[in-house]
């Protein structure tokens, strides 16, 4: 069969079960969409108004599936507006693949109109790249993209195609059989003699607790993990993007470390005699000041990526290999244990912790966003997936939405990337067409991306937008607040008129303002198939707490004060 | 003769995929890691297809190993090895202008090259230009003696190494070899020849 580079490129799209990408056209790419039309039935492209959306599309695609994302680009301001959300996607190993439209190539290196280096861009936030330079190795390379993206640590791949391969003809080969790499080839299992290192340890710990991460799920270690803490009795802590891991109802889920974790998960984290961190990378976030960082503590560390073992934390036994294998290895020879002094302790902790829960207080006449989140939480039956963007409401989202299953809590952790929330929660609705999905997003946020408003209505979206609007900059407020004495340099924002623009957008929107207004606002959303948009007008000066300095120790918490402190 | 390694600097070995934009992307981990690199040195191999690296980092064999790590993430980078304490040869070549201009110079040189293994390449009425092979801290050693007759010029390859004995470092898989394969037998199955 012979067809055009551009034809090849859909062929391999649908051999790797792709049936929706999110892209913008332009005159680099321009061949590849007219191909497309040919395609039409079984590739659904989606038009957004602006790259930066398509990639956060594709990654809220991927994060939501664990299947590879799709978003397309023409070259130069095409491509760069991808920059961001490859960035993201890097920073939390999610699998996307992009594909940009380029100058031909006697073109390149001339300063060509709407040129840009896009692999060399691209070259420090992607896991790999290509410049595809030869017709014949564009189905190749194609099928190498997505194996690399989706295998070992998964990660950002972006394929730049110039206009003559696209355009080129040739006879049309798919590579059949594995894709092998000889300089690439993820860690699998672990040696015997390491998994006898860490059952040893963890026999001889009194205080051991499970740090749970991101690759828990990535690896599809639910069980396992469930299992080991279950059987030897070890308490679970988990990282933001670790939520959903285990269900958070779960008696030995203590909640979130970090910056803004659970006081009780910190505070264990400093007293453990053990730490065995799952999937998971020792992030700045969620260690605080390393050198104070669980002093008292062994360390086991599982992670596929080698090269996160002994990066931030010196590991005692580090295990480079696929999570769901290595305890698989582990979890035979694992005998039971208890621990009912140190869960004990960690649930004294608790009670502290819920004494001072804002949602404990008594607030009359503020709307608090932790109000809102935790109604959302409890009207949706805590089974929606929802999609945070960055900030004070990202954080309160991790607090008061309990999550119980895995891949429903999409965030942007390791970049914190602001105008992430709106434009993913489209692209995990295109991935989960029967789930409910909710943006939570701030003002703020919400401001850099809701040009996607247009592509929710064109594609008739069904998801929730919840803009959590406190006329702030909040996270950044807080700091100030905090840091600065409260010198609130460029955080308040005078905002548009968030329903009217709605109405502008044609879609179905309510104010709420009132606590008791949530409910009805809440089940209107629900009741619409399509895009819908609630503006909660909360209280402006609002804390997120517990809160551990940047660079503190991890116990040096900020603590909300109990009622009748303050 | 007295070569030995240098204390405390460790080598990374790697062999890489011989394609455009592959020392772009290491020279781009190294700095984005701000990983701090003494020397590194690249060149071909038997093989047309593979390019073999040699840095060498100025701290402990843990550093090394970090950067060993994370090199092999690279997808071009097909194998990389530290060596440590494993025996084996390693080699620096200094190319050396010096100041020839005097009797008193001439006879110093030549005085001292005879001490070492080094050359003078290019003679002429006011400067010479030698050539010393050794081991990293064998050529400091001889640049520190040539330095009071007047260095003007001066270039080093930075080391190179290869283990000692019958430990092969070496391979013959590229991606590109591996992806003519496997299109071929897809097109053999497909009952097309390519
Ligand atoms: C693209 C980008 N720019 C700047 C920041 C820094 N930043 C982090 S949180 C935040 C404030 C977010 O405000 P808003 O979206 O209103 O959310 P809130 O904190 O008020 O809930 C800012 C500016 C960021 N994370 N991302
Ligand atoms: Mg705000």
């Amino acid at each position: 069969m012979r067809l055009t580079g551009s034809e090849i490129i859909m062929e391999c799209l649908l051999r790797e079960g792709v049936h929706v990408m999110f892209g913008y056209p332009g005159g680099a790419i321009l061949p590849t969409y007219d191909a497309m039309a040919k395609y039409d039935d079984r590739l659904h492209h989606v038009l957004v108004r602006h790259e930066q959306g398509a990639s956060h599309m594709a990654d809220g695609y991927a994060r939501a599936t664990g299947e590879v994302g799709v978003c397309i680009a023409t070259s130069g301001p095409g491509a760069t507006n991808l920059v961001t959300g490859l960035a993201t996607a890097m920073m939390d190993s999610s699998p996307i693949v992009a594909i940009t439209g380029q100058v031909p190539i006697p073109a390149i290196g001339s300063d060509a109109f709407q040129e840009t280096d896009v692999t060399g861009v691209t070259l420090p936030i992607t896991k790999h790249n290509y410049l595809v330079t030869d017709v014949d190795e564009l189905a190749y390379t194609m099928k190498e993209a997505f194996h690399i993206a989706r295998s070992g640590r998964p990660g950002p791949v972006l394929v730049d195609v110039p206009k003559d391969i696209q355009n080129a003809v040739t006879e049309f080969i798919y590579p059949e059989g594995p894709i092998i790499l000889p300089g690439y080839d993820p860690p699998a299992s672990a040696d015997k003699y390491e998994i006898d290192a860490a059952l040893r340890l963890i026999d001889r710990a009194e205080r051991p607790i499970i740090l749970a991460g991101h690759g828990i799920m990535m690896s599809g270690a639910m069980q396992e993990v469930r299992e080991l803490a279950e059987r030897a009795q070890i308490p679970v802590a988990l990282t933001l993007l670790g939520k959903g891991a285990l269900p958070e109802d779960h008696p030995l889920v203590i909640g979130m470390m970090g910056m803004h974790g659970e006081a009780s998960s910190n505070l264990a984290i400093q007293e453990a005699d053990l730490l065995i961190a799952l999937g998971m990378r020792f992030d700045d976030r969620v260690t605080g000041n390393l050198k104070t960082y669980a002093v008292n503590a062994r360390k086991i560390h599982i992670d596929i990526d080698r090269s996160e073992i002994n990066k931030n934390v010196r590991a005692d036994v580090g295990i480079a290999g696929d999570l769901k294998t290595v305890l698989n290895q582990l979890l035979p020879k694992l005998e039971s244990k208890s621990h009912h002094d140190w869960i004990h302790q960690i649930r004294d902790w608790l009670e502290d912790s819920s004494e001072r829960d804002i949602l404990n207080h008594e607030t009359p006449g503020v709307l608090l966003t932790a109000q809102v989140i935790n109604d959302i939480w409890r009207l949706t039956g805590g089974d929606a997936i929802t999609v945070t963007d960055v900030g004070q409401h990202q954080m309160l989202e991790a607090q008061y939405y309990p999550h119980q299953r895995p891949s429903t809590l999409l965030t942007s952790g390791g970049l914190g990337t602001m105008g992430f929330g709106f434009p993913a929660a489209i692209g995990a609705k295109f991935g989960m067409p029967d789930e409910e999905i909710w943006a939570i997003v701030g003002d703020g946020g919400f401001q850099m991306t809701l040009c996607e408003l247009a592509t929710a209505r064109q594609e008739n979206v069904n998801v929730n937008i919840a803009i959590i609007n406190n006329h702030f900059l909040g996270m950044v407020r807080q700091w100030q607040e905090l840091f600065f004495e409260k010198r609130y340099q460029a955080t308040p924002m005078v905002n548009p008129d968030f329903c009217k623009l709605a109405d502008a957008y044609d879609i179905p929107n309510r104010r709420v303002t009132q606590r008791d207004e949530i409910e009805d606002a809440v089940a209107f959303a629900r009741s619409i198939d399509g895009p819908t948009l609630i503006e909660f007008v909360v209280e402006k000066e609002e804390m997120v707490y517990p809160m551990v300095p940047a660079g503190a120790d991890l116990h040096d918490m900020k603590r909300r004060p109990k009622p009748g402190e303050q | 003769m007295a070569q030995q390694a240098t204390a405390n600097k460790v080598t990374v070995v790697a062999l890489v995929e011989n394609e455009p934009g592959v020392l772009n992307r290491i020279a781009s981990l190294f700095r984005r890691r701000a990983f701090n690199i003494d020397s590194l040195t690249v060149g071909r191999t038997h093989k047309p297809d593979i390019s073999r690296m040699t840095i060498r980092v100025d701290a402990g064999p843990e550093y090394a190993r970090k950067i060993a790590n994370n090199l092999q993430k690279l997808v071009n980078v097909i194998d990389v090895r530290v060596i440590d304490n494993e025996p084996h040869i390693e080699r620096d070549l200094a190319l050396i202008k010096v100041r020839n201009d005097d009797a008193h110079s001439r006879n110093t040189l030549t005085e001292i090259c005879d001490r070492y293994p080094a050359r003078i390449v290019d003679v002429g009425p006011h400067v010479a230009i030698i050539e010393m092979v050794g081991t990293e801290t064998f050529v400091e050693k001889f640049i520190d003696e040539v330095r009071p007759i007047g260095i003007v010029e001066m270039i080093r390859t930075g080391v190179v190494s290869m283990g000692r004995g019958t430990r092969i470092h070496d391979t013959s898989v590229t991606r590109r070899g591996l992806a003519r394969a496997t299109l071929q037998a897809s097109a053999a199955r497909n009952g097309r020849i390519v």
